[in-house]
């Protein structure tokens, strides 16, 4: 009962957060917001007993993605950003 | 043994009370710094008691937990740190109720001693 | 007994990632953002922790690990980004 509806709770902030994703102004809040879905889904992916394909999620989605998105936002520096 | 269990359960709210009025200050705060105060210190140390009752309560788990606390221990504060500097060269504007802004004045001394 | 208040710090660990979030969509500047993204990170260690006590597996511990590792380079690179020169 507890793990249904902390995946329901989680669930819900996943798909808001994907949404915030797609409709927010600037590309920062973007990056980031995909980081919390990634962050979400690897707990998830934890409820769902699967630790490496939950480390895998962490280290991928929530770290490496995070940090090359703002590497190449470095390099591009546009005004809107 | 249902003591030790006790004390690490304890030991664990105690954590979780931390994380949330860390997370209360960071909504409630007036402005970026005093956010950050809240946001990373208050978390960190809810952090580091929730999984140092989790240690007590297991003690086969206790390295790990060790090795988990020591990591969260040394890079927290440091990103924080680094977070505030770059936000204060951003020029983020501090509060109303802010009294003195040494990192300010330390910027200015270096200026006026290069020319 | 022991589960009851573990049950308790679980849900005041969840209510805590949730206010964060609610700074991450409020949040006027990147920084703020940023730094609600950071919380809820070293927030879900602790939740992970839980989990891992409640499924009594410590295999669970590893990706606390690896969060803790991976949150610092995340954030020290977003703030050298803000800070003009990576």
């Amino acid at each position: 009962m507890v793990v249904i509806i902390l995946t329901i709770v989680l669930g819900l902030v996943m798909i808001s957060m994907a949404v915030t994703a797609l409709t927010a102004q600037r590309v920062r809040a973007a990056v980031l917001a995909s980081g919390i879905v990634s962050l979400i889904a690897s707990i998830i992916y934890l409820l769902l007993a699967a630790p490496d394909v939950a480390m895998t999620e962490a280290a991928i989605g929530s770290g490496l993605t995070t940090i090359i998105f703002f590497y190449v936002l470095n390099k591009i520096r546009r005004s809107d950003v | 043994m249902e003591i030790r269990m006790l004390i690490g359960s304890i030991v664990t709210l105690i954590g979780a009370i931390f994380i949330f009025l860390g997370a209360l200050g960071i909504v409630r705060m007036p402005d970026l710094y005093n956010r950050l105060q809240s946001g990373t210190k208050a978390s960190t140390l809810g952090t580091i008691l929730s999984i140092a009752g989790i240690g007590i309560i297991n003690p086969a788990w206790a390295g790990k937990a060790f090795i988990i606390i020591s990591f969260v221990m040394m890079t927290n504060p440091v990103s924080s740190h680094t977070l505030a500097r770059g936000a204060h060269h951003l020029g983020i504007p501090l509060s109303k109720k802010t009294v003195i802004d040494k990192l300010k004045e330390a910027e200015a001394n270096e200026k006026k001693e290069e020319q | 007994m022991v589960e009851i208040i573990l049950y308790i710090a679980g849900g005041l660990i969840l209510l805590g990632m949730l206010t964060a979030l609610w700074r991450f969509v409020e949040g006027p500047s990147s920084a703020d953002r940023i730094m609600a993204f950071d919380a809820m990170t070293v927030t879900s260690i602790a939740l992970i922790a839980l989990i891992a006590f409640f499924n009594n597996r410590i295999i669970y511990l590893d990706v606390a690990l690896v969060y803790g590792l991976l949150s610092f380079t995340g954030v020290i690179v977003i703030a050298r980004f803000l800070e003009k020169g990576l």
